[in-house]
């Protein structure tokens, strides 16, 4: 893999282009990077399903699906994501690299040609979004609203966060409410596309054999007639370091549940802001994001409390959640053995073999992420909403000079904020 | 080592035998950083009734994945998951229905890593105290899937299309089947299964062929015990057991998943072909690309969950096909329908042939993921045919194969119907 490239092809449009040859396949995505709101959550959410069902030359699902096929099985998919408070929106293909397309066609061109036909030239009637196409993607984003149930892990970090956030921009679900969807209209949804096509900050990425030269031709063809506004819009994340309250919030939700969920919500703290992301990916290795962390190690092996304790960081705002399966009797020990490990952690009392271990799997993570192009494609758009100055392949190395004193220090303010609980009890209406 | 070229499609592999029985995949893969290893047994969930030195056993459900979990302990106390992670490889290990599959990946230590690897699946040792511990655990494991609605229906489905074939049991056992498990019946079933002679070790990444086979010919040595033999109870009628269940549980929209027994006692090329065949023409019928999708989802019937697979495993196959609906009638009558019609005329040529090519794409696609890769190499070693020539089994199938397929699995009579309501909240 050669180091990227990084090019402005247009105002506001950044391109990036990693090359690779070991993969049998291209990728290729368009993302806008938009404020997390309230107001605009749901439209941003459903607006590339919108997109991907029809453009002006392929003006219904089934014809871009024989266009796709015709392309050996491209794919283009519509995806929204969450960094921090920066709502990302757009596309992500991936497409057989030409080097293995029979009859030497070139898929990666035809593939960027409809990508931006998706984003720039929807199917329209009356100048606006096709009204149908508009209904069935609402129904089919509160449907996913509805569904946000089923997983019960994912549920209960879901509540912790919107709970421990209200107020904050974080706090924002990333489909919006059932209420936000339900409000969207041919009209709001059509306003809300234009804003964002002109308004917002576009990043290209491409990985693949292509020439880096033969990727910007086509990527600039491709996008040709974007609109652009003189001033675009800015977007980043508040950290909060501390918790609001001054008191632990401790919500319960009771569920048909054959197991309890317990979701603990932390704030990093200024420490954690001051360390580096490297230093902070071995902090969570060592805490709860690995098979040799504490949590693992001791509330599950050790002490059988739970099925699963594990932690992620949100380096983007400074949010720690540790998320745990459990028996419904044992919350209150499991959730005081959570906390007295990250004490543990805040007071080194980590052993040589537990540090090396968790900095061992940071670094084999972050190595063996440049084999995935769907990790190299996240990587890269995480580096630019955060403005990071270095290469994710560098991260790697970087990884290699964390000491522990590093991890302990970047611990330091860790304060828990709120701890939500899903457990069994009688179904009770609301909340 | 025989070395397969497979030039269409940019691989190949290096295939061995070692005298002790052990199955040997490399699979090269220059340009990648880190290195792959996969070693698999041919048992899993559904393989519980077995003959071994003569005489039939009998095991609960749950059996080949309370093993796995077991397995990771050593005799001299260390746990192999944590020297493996404590390197910073990453490992794991799974059970389905017919494979019991551990497996690790990193980007240095490879061949220190490897030892660990057959050392810890080849060495038995089980204490009645780890047992009773692992049952709290794999307990909780199973609380957790009888929450999952994807796993509930699915085993409501199993258990509405086959009578007897233990696939229609959960591969963890239930509270009660694990409650029969002693370090006796794992012996036991370690001492059946895990031969070198019922296992197969696939790798791939950019270690040298050679070394590997040297490497497993250090740690196991042994002859193996040959293939176990195994009952997966009298052949089965084509008709489901119940055409029909339904419960409540916690989910957003009512979700279902319709099953139909296929072919059974496939092996070998025919098992390709009929694989390729039954996800061909579940693909033209009601994939993505097909009309009757466009139409049900335009129409709400269903939404971009709905979904379809094949099986094979256990001297069984079956399709099936599901998502969220709120009129899972509506949705099968019009497949029902569509699949009439697909036998009668067979499927368009050109959208045949553009679906062909689709189908040829993502399955290349597949290998540029190790784990896609070792999987299915060792799946296809079990069960007697070539991994890599799947991509041109793809152009032996024809039109007429899928409306064969059609005509023959879509009958309403065959079909098992499982469905969850949103629970009265």
């Amino acid at each position: 893999m050669k180091t990227a490239i990084h090019t402005q092809i247009m105002h506001g449009v950044n391109l990036t282009c990693v090359s690779a040859y070991q993969f049998k396949t291209g990728c290729l995505s368009m993302t806008l990077l938009t404020r997390l709101d309230k107001k605009t959550v749901a439209l941003n959410a459903v607006l590339p399903s919108v997109l991907r069902r029809g453009t002006a030359r392929l003006p219904d699902t089934l014809s871009i699906q024989a266009e796709l096929d015709g392309l050996y099985g491209a794919r283009i998919e519509p995806v929204v994501r969450r960094k921090g408070e920066v709502q990302c929106v757009g596309f992500l293909a991936s497409f057989l690299d030409d080097a293995f397309v029979p009859g030497r066609q070139s898929v990666f061109s035809r593939t960027a040609r409809l990508m931006g036909e998706m984003l720039l030239s929807p199917v329209t009637s009356g100048g606006r979004l096709r009204g149908d196409y508009v209904a069935v993607e609402r129904e089919n984003l509160m449907d996913a609203i509805r569904a946000e149930i089923n997983d019960k892990r994912i549920y209960s970090i879901n509540r912790l966060v919107d709970i421990m956030c209200r107020g904050e921009r974080y706090g924002v679900s990333r489909n919006g409410t059932l209420a936000d969807a339900g409000k969207i209209s041919v009209a709001t949804l059509t306003k809300q596309y234009r804003q964002l096509l002109a308004g917002s900050r576009l990043e290209v990425f491409y990985c693949g054999s292509a020439e880096p030269a033969e990727v910007e031709r086509t990527v600039r063809e491709a996008l040709s007639a974007l609109p652009r506004a003189a001033e675009l819009e800015g977007c980043s994340t508040d950290v909060l370091f501390t918790p609001k309250g001054s008191r632990v919030r401790k919500p319960v939700e009771e569920m048909d549940v054959t197991q309890a969920n317990l979701a603990m919500g932390f704030r990093m703290g200024q420490a954690a802001r001051k360390a580096g992301p490297a230093a902070l990916m071995i902090l969570n290795a060592v805490y709860g994001g690995s098979a040799t962390s504490k949590l693992f190690l001791n509330v599950r092996e050790r002490l059988s409390l739970c099925y699963y304790a594990s932690s992620y960081i949100d380096r983007h705002k400074g949010v720690m959640v540790v998320s745990s399966g459990i028996d419904p009797e044992k919350c209150g020990e499991a959730g005081a053995e959570i906390l007295a490990q990250l004490e543990a952690v805040k007071n080194g009392d980590v052993e040589p073999w537990e540090f090396d271990s968790a900095r061992h799997t940071v670094v084999s993570a972050l190595s063996s992420a440049m084999d995935s192009m769907g990790r190299i494609e996240d990587m890269y758009l995480d580096r630019t909403v955060s403005g990071m100055t270095y290469l994710p392949e560098d991260l790697a190395a970087m990884a290699l000079d964390v000491t522990l004193e590093d991890v302990v220090k970047a611990a330091g303010d860790i304060k828990l904020d709120t701890v939500y609980l899903l457990t069994k009890g009688a179904a009770e209406d609301g909340t | 080592m025989e070395l397969k070229e497979y030039p269409a499609i940019g691989e190949k592999a290096y295939y061995d035998t070692l005298p002790n029985g052990l199955r040997i995949v490399v699979v090269p893969k220059p340009g990648f950083r880190r290195d792959m290893a996969f070693f698999a047994a041919n048992y899993g969930g559904a393989d519980r009734r077995f003959r071994s030195g003569g005489t039939w056993i009998d095991t609960p459900a749950g059996v080949a994945h309370f093993l796995e979990h077991k397995m990771f302990d050593m005799p001299d106390g260390s746990n192999a998951l944590t020297t493996l992670s404590s390197r910073g490889a990453g490992a794991n290990a799974f059970t389905s229905a017919d494979m019991t599959a551990y497996h690790f990946d990193c980007v240095d230590g490879f061949e220190e890593n490897l030892k660990t690897l057959l050392q810890f699946v080849s060495t038995a040792y089980f204490t009645p105290e780890s047992v009773e511990k692992e049952r709290g655990i794999i307990g909780q494991e199973i609380l957790m899937s009888e929450n999952d609605p994807d796993s509930v229906i699915y085993y409501d489905m199993l258990r509405s299309l086959f009578r007897r074939n233990p696939v229609r049991e959960s591969i963890l056992g239930t509270e009660q089947t694990i409650a029969e498990i002693t370090p006796e019946v794992l012996y036991a079933c370690h001492r059946a299964f895990y031969n070198p002679s019922n296992m197969v070790l696939v790798t791939a990444g950019n270690q040298p062929p050679e070394k590997i086979a040297e490497i497993a010919m250090e740690i196991i040595p042994e002859r193996g015990a040959g293939r176990p033999e195994r009952d997966y109870g009298r052949e089965e009628s084509a008709e489901p057991v119940q055409a029909f269940s339904a419960r409540e549980m916690d989910v957003g929209i009512p979700m279902y998943l319709t099953g139909v027994k296929t072919a059974g006692n496939l092996s070998g090329r025919r098992a390709a072909k009929f694989e390729m065949t039954a996800m061909l023409t579940l693909g033209s019928l009601f994939g993505r690309s097909s009309k009757l999708y466009d139409d049900l989802y335009n129409e709400g019937l269903i939404n971009d969950t709905f979904t379809y697979d094949f099986e094979i495993s256990a001297g069984i196959s079956y399709l099936m096909f599901g998502g969220e609906s709120r009129d899972h009638e509506a949705v099968n009558g019009r497949i029902i329908r569509a699949a009439k019609a697909l036998a009668a005329n067979g499927p368009d040529p050109d959208f045949f042939a553009r679906w062909k090519n689709a189908v040829y794409g993502r399955m290349l696609s597949g290998f540029n993921s190790f784990d896609n890769i070792c999987y299915g190499v060792a799946n296809s070693v079990f069960m007697g045919y070539d991994y890599f020539e799947m991509p041109s089994v793809i152009s032996s199938v024809s039109g007429e194969d899928a409306a064969d397929f059609a005509g023959r699995y879509f009958d309403p009579s065959l079909m098992a119907v499982s469905l969850i309501s949103s629970a009265q909240r």
